[in-house]
């Protein structure tokens, strides 16, 4: 089986030299959710920005392939590579709000990638999001299709790009932290509903975030990074079960439980800290050896 | 409750509707806070607990007087503080100290650390041994002295809210609102934070009232807890007693929605109550 997404020794820079991205190589299979874990500065986030080709313009991709589907996009021109991500790969963003242009109906958003992006008429893109706002369970969807976004509540502005996501039946979703800015129940919601329309539509989904409970319950794979570099790879039963690096030990005893409230909740340690940057720097010096 | 630090009662407490203003004139008056009682033990970590829009901001604003409640009376320390006057609470302010959610925003960019620790200080004109007093608040959180001369973009996140948290307690109070100040860290820097507001906590013989939307950091760092709803309190106790028997199904619907780091294939699929 091709995987959905291939990304083979990832480096991305910053101005300076230094990396944000450090040989991230990683795979993605149809109808599989990965989650991507780590903390801030990890690059969590990075990796999904290169396969959408919405790079910071400060960071420079300087070696490795992303394939989707098998197709090498460094092979293809700037325009190609718009087109056959933009019709293939779709972003739910943390901030609906951010996301969602303010001046414009919710239903003139919905319809902009099936529209421009894949050339539908107006009327069968209306008809193909009104079926997926029914799918995200939203009962009064011709109001929200005339609705602007201030109009909405945090929750049903994220349902509302969750269909959008899901409109032009992409092969890859990047969910950036979709959940972090919601309310618990909420959330539990949104996964719920992430979950179940990643497994009708057959989905592959790149799932960013930083909380490990969120991991636990949404993804197949995990892969958890720290300063741009991959830690460690499993599948969700095995990395929780059986976490071979210290640093994923570190995380998970840093994460309080409420199940479980006298296990000691601590910081990552000194010595993981110092383990982690002499990885870095041996990664560090392995890549300017690279370079020659 | 033998001797609590808050007695609060029927506290009611309205804003203005800005959603509902009208082009001209004022805008209608929405209830936020729909009569609250309850009381505050000394010497202890209170968790203030709800999901946006249940009002938890407001009740902290409205105890430490940022917002006058518009019924019921708020008894700090014995002394009625519900309609006392800017001039008339002077007098309290020292005792009343917050930290912020976001310390980017809440730290002055053109401070430095010692000039924002020493602001509080100043106004109090406890200028006496000033170098001292802040090499001491910055110890007592953990910070290097050396900090004392750098500003706010120079440090990590953990270090800003360490910052805000020395700022704080400079003037040793009896209370300190605490409003989600964990919410923007990652998890390691979290898990530093709240063992330094236990250890404080314990050093100082503060009282803090800890807002969050986290039930595992309430768990973790709390004795007492309060579970608020659309301004009502729902539920309220022992934090061990509230999560270990939850009396409202609200409690126990905001505690089954925590996603626990555990693989749990079955756990999507279970209805939420309500």
């Amino acid at each position: 089986m091709t995987p959905c997404l291939t990304i083979t020794n990832l480096s991305a820079t910053l101005p300076g030299g230094a990396r944000v991205l450090r040989d991230v190589s990683l795979d993605v299979n149809p109808g599989e959710v990965r989650a991507l874990v780590g903390e801030s500065g990890a690059g969590k986030s990075m990796i999904g920005k290169a396969i959408l080709g919405v790079l910071p313009s400060s960071v420079r991709q300087v070696s490795g392939e992303i394939f989707l589907d098998g197709q090498d996009l460094g092979a293809l021109s700037a325009s190609k590579r718009r087109i056959l991500v933009g019709a293939n790969v779709a972003l739910i963003p943390q901030d609906p709000l951010t996301a969602l242009n303010p001046s414009r109906r919710i239903g003139s958003q919905m319809t902009d990638q099936l529209i421009k992006i894949l050339g539908w008429n107006s009327a069968k893109a209306y008809t193909r999001i009104r079926q997926l706002l029914d799918e995200v369970q939203i009962r009064d969807r011709e109001r929200v299709l005339r609705s602007y976004p201030h109009e909405l509540s945090g929750g049903m502005r994220q349902r509302v790009l969750i269909a959008t996501a899901f409109a032009a039946e992409p092969k890859l979703i990047v969910a950036d932290e979709p959940t972090t800015a919601l309310d618990v129940t909420v959330q539990k919601q949104i996964l719920r509903l992430i979950a179940t329309m990643q497994r009708q539509h057959a989905t592959a989904i790149l799932f960013v975030t930083h909380d490990l409970g969120v991991v636990a319950k949404i993804s197949q794979q995990v892969t958890v990074l720290y300063g741009g570099m991959i830690i460690e790879q499993a599948g969700v039963s095995d990395l929780f079960a059986d976490p071979q690096h210290a640093y994923t030990r570190a995380l998970l005893r840093a994460t309080p439980r409420y199940n479980d409230p006298d296990a000691r909740v601590e910081p990552v340690q000194p010595d993981v800290l110092a383990g982690l940057q002499n990885e870095l720097a041996a990664n560090d010096h392995a890549w300017e050896k690279h370079l020659g | 409750m033998a001797d609590p630090l808050y007695s609060i009662c029927d506290l009611k407490l309205s804003l203005p509707d800005m959603a509902r203003k009208p082009l001209f004139g004022p805008a209608p008056k929405i209830e936020i806070l729909k009569g609250l009682s309850f009381e505050l033990p000394r010497n202890a970590i209170t968790g203030i607990v709800g999901e946006s829009g249940s009002g938890k901001s407001t009740l902290g604003r409205a105890m430490v007087r940022l917002l006058e409640p518009t019924h019921g009376s708020i008894s700090f320390d014995g002394d009625d503080l519900t309609h006392l006057t800017e001039s008339a609470l002077k007098p309290y302010r020292r005792d009343l100290q917050m930290i912020f959610q976001d310390p980017m925003s809440s730290l002055n960019p053109r401070r430095t650390i010692a000039d924002i620790i020493a602001a509080p200080l100043r106004q109090y004109g406890l200028v006496d041994n000033l170098p001292q007093q802040i090499a001491q608040a910055l110890d007592r959180v953990g910070l290097p002295q050396s900090f004392a001369s750098r500003y706010r973009h120079e440090l990590s996140g953990g270090q800003r809210q360490r910052v805000g948290i020395a700022r704080a307690l400079a003037l040793s109070p009896k209370f300190v609102l605490a409003d989600e100040i964990v919410s923007g860290l990652d998890v390691s820097t979290q898990a530093q934070i709240l063992a330094l507001l236990d250890q404080l906590c314990r050093q100082m013989g503060l009282t803090i009232a800890f807002i969050s939307h986290d039930l595992s950091v309430i768990r973790r760092l709390c004795e007492q807890v309060i579970v608020l709803r659309s301004g009502e309190i729902v539920e309220m106790g022992n934090t061990s007693d509230v999560f270990d028997a939850p009396r409202h199904d609200y409690t126990r619907e905001l505690i089954a929605a925590i996603p626990l780091p555990e693989p749990d294939t079955h756990w999507l699929d279970m209805e939420t109550v309500g």
